[in-house]
């Protein structure tokens, strides 16, 4: 597969994804709901091109973009959504928590900006181990806000670290928009730590692409931390509860505008009409695949409700107050 | 006679308290649109010099408000899920606690920290289903958890009133309670007192936030062999610990159930006070979440780890039947 087709396979591959995590979750079979990735695929797609299977990256409540672009498996990611056994995290961690460390996916997290200083850490780490690995930490525009992320700018730049921030700029935070709640430009906000930075258009993978890439090898040189700001229009919900409850804080005109430049046009308009429709058909069969599985495996067994809490095995009281006893 | 919801209780106690005194003003997270349903109009009616939209900057917005309450404001903030309160324990058990003593009574902090929808939300996993009400009790920040749509009403009422900062959790089980509300009636409910839902004379059992309707509902079911006492603290910090020796003394039965983590949790204070203090006649016993618990995803995962009726009736039978 060329790097051009690898791209819109990827932004497919997300697309549909949550396209059926949507249904699944108007089904029930999703307990708790998602935050779609829909209209920022291309970003995801871009930057995890340009990785390798060792390289960190830490995501954010909108994560499944970023951990099936990292190479999790969408079969046990959409298992994982569904709560079973044969999820990715066991059933113990849901969409806001997916994780898979053998693919250098240290986890989506349900803090708004918690991912930064952790993917920076880990960036240290490979550092000490003399490796070239680096690692990226994917967070939206309302992350730039934490007081967190701004110390672990600080951090990255002063320790030189091969650590890749990537603003995902999707103009809202739930309903605040960039222009209510961000001072200055985002962008600035990463230079005032001496970290080089661009704004980019994410929804175009190939330029998505490109300045991963510069910033990824920036990275492994040994030139420290950079910041990318990548631009794009979430096309569906802030979270599905939106999808019942009537909050209004865009236009109708507005979505309708936001949504009409499709990242996987943009860029699928790159190749020919064959191949993409054969890649749609394969991602197709894909996710129809995980569907079946992921309504087919075993659920948990309640009794093992708080298995993995230490990783050392620790067992503390339950609930009645038994010790070392299954939890209920 | 009116039908109330908690969460229109809580909604209605603020929009009645703004209205009221023109230094309330509310701080938080998409509440212009008010995605939770407490903050609904306000922005409308008061404007954004007192209905504050705030940058996802919680410990900013935090000591912010402790600042504008030490210069006389009285500000409420709205934060969305209840680990938010980890991220400023800081700025609430270390700075607007402990002004007040450390300026010699020259400063107060009347701020109004809520959570509306604490514990869990089925589906919401490990970082959004905490509970941590117990660690603003043990620092000692006025702690309160109401239980019904009359006491969210008044309840919210005082915590803005009070001179001192007040955590106010309002448990995600509790939002869809629904009662018979004499809406005249409707007005402040102290803090440090509880409510007695329920009289008995066999076992007293203390319910925290929703599990008030949990503790009901195995009264209800015990009802013919156990007489069970149902006592709702409405406020952890300070504790009614009279109430809840009237209650004690009477029956010399006593269990807890409480939706938080069991090391050091406000079960086992009330359990090692009533011990110490009270007339107990069995050993009391306590229903929680397990130690250290940290909420799974999977919803039979979810379940299992909170506290659960079944286990509050077993609770209950056994201390019933130990012998005095
Ligand atoms: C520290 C923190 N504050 C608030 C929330 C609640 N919350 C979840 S997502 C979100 C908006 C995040 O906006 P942004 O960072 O722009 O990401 P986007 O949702 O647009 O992808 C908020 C306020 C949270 N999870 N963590
Ligand atoms: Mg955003």
């Amino acid at each position: 597969m060329t790097v051009d087709e690898g791209l819109y396979r990827t932004m497919r591959l997300i697309r549909r994804f949550e396209e059926r995590a949507i249904e699944l979750v108007h089904a029930g079979e999703i307990v708790g709901g998602i935050h779609p990735y829909i209209g920022q695929e291309a970003i995801a797609a871009g930057v995890c091109a340009a990785l390798r299977d060792d390289d960190v990256i830490t995501s954010t409540h909108r994560g499944h973009g970023h951990v099936l672009a990292k190479g999790a498996d969408p079969v046990r990611m959409l298992a994982e959504l569904t709560g079973r056994s044969t999820g990715l995290n066991q059933g113990r961690g849901g969409s806001m928590h997916a994780a898979d460390f053998g693919k250098g996916i240290y986890g989506a997290n349900g803090i708004v900006g918690a991912g930064g200083a952790i993917a920076t850490g880990a960036a240290w780490a490979a550092v000490r181990e003399g490796s070239d690995r680096v690692a990226v930490s994917f967070f939206g525009d309302g992350a730039v806000n934490q007081g967190v992320l701004l110390e672990t700018f600080n951090l990255a730049a002063l320790w030189r670290l091969p650590v890749l921030f990537v603003c995902e700029n999707n103009g809202y935070a739930t309903t605040l928009t960039v222009a209510q709640s961000v001072a200055g430009s985002i962008t600035a906000r990463a230079e005032a730590f001496g970290i080089p930075a661009v704004s980019v258009d994410g929804a175009d993978a190939a330029a998505v692409l490109e300045a991963a890439r510069e910033a990824v090898e920036r990275g492994r040189a040994g030139g420290g931390p950079s910041f990318i700001e990548a631009t794009a229009y979430r096309f569906d919900a802030h979270h599905t509860w939106e999808h019942k409850a009537r909050v209004r804080y865009r236009s109708d005109e507005e979505v309708a505008a936001g949504r009409s430049r499709d990242p996987l046009d943009v860029h699928g308009s790159r190749l020919d009409d064959g191949t993409r429709a054969g890649i749609d058909a394969e991602v197709e069969t894909l996710m129809a695949e995980a569907v079946a599985f992921a309504l087919d495996s075993p659920r948990p067994d309640p009794a093992g409700a708080l298995d993995h809490l230490y990783a050392t095995g620790l067992r503390g009281r339950n609930g009645i107050g038994l010790l070392d006893t299954a939890v209920r | 006679m009116a039908r109330l919801s908690y969460l229109k209780a809580l909604q209605r106690a603020l929009a009645d308290e703004m209205a009221r005194d023109a230094d309330v003003c509310v701080l938080g997270e998409d509440i212009g649109v008010g995605v939770n349903n407490v903050t609904t109009g306000l922005l409308a009616k008061h404007g954004p010099g007192r209905v504050i939209d705030t940058p996802l900057s919680e410990q900013a917005f935090t000591s912010f408000a402790t600042g504008a309450a030490l210069a006389g404001l009285r500000p409420v903030i709205e934060f969305q899920i209840p680990s938010l309160l980890f991220l400023v324990f800081e700025q609430i058990a270390n700075q607007a606690h402990k002004f007040s003593l450390m300026t010699g009574g020259q400063a107060k902090v009347p701020v109004t920290y809520f959570v509306p929808g604490s514990g869990s939300r089925s589906g919401w996993a490990g970082q959004h289903s905490d509970h941590p009400y117990g660690l603003f009790a043990h620092v000692g920040v006025k702690t309160v958890v109401p239980a019904t749509p009359e006491d969210a009403y008044g309840l919210f009422l005082t915590a803005i009133r009070d001179d001192d900062p007040v955590v106010l959790f309002a448990p995600a089980g509790s939002l869809g309670v629904r009662g018979d509300v004499d809406m005249d009636a409707l007005g402040p409910v102290p803090l440090g007192v509880g409510r007695v839902h329920r009289e008995g004379t066999d076992v007293t059992v203390v319910a925290v936030g929703h599990l008030v309707q949990a503790a009901l509902a195995v009264a209800e079911q015990l009802a013919d062999q156990i007489s069970v006492e149902v006592f709702d603290p409405r406020t952890l910090y300070p504790f009614d610990w009279a109430g809840l020796a009237a209650s004690v003394n009477k029956t010399g039965r006593l269990v807890v159930v409480d939706d938080s983590n069991r090391m050091c949790g406000i079960a086992g204070e009330i359990l090692a006070t009533a011990a110490e203090e009270m007339r107990l006649t069995v050993p009391p016993k306590r229903v929680t979440r397990p130690d250290g618990a940290v909420l799974p995803f999977a919803s039979e995962l979810d379940l299992a780890v909170q506290p659960q009726q079944d286990q509050l009736l077993t609770a209950v039978q056994e201390v019933y039947k130990a012998s005095r």
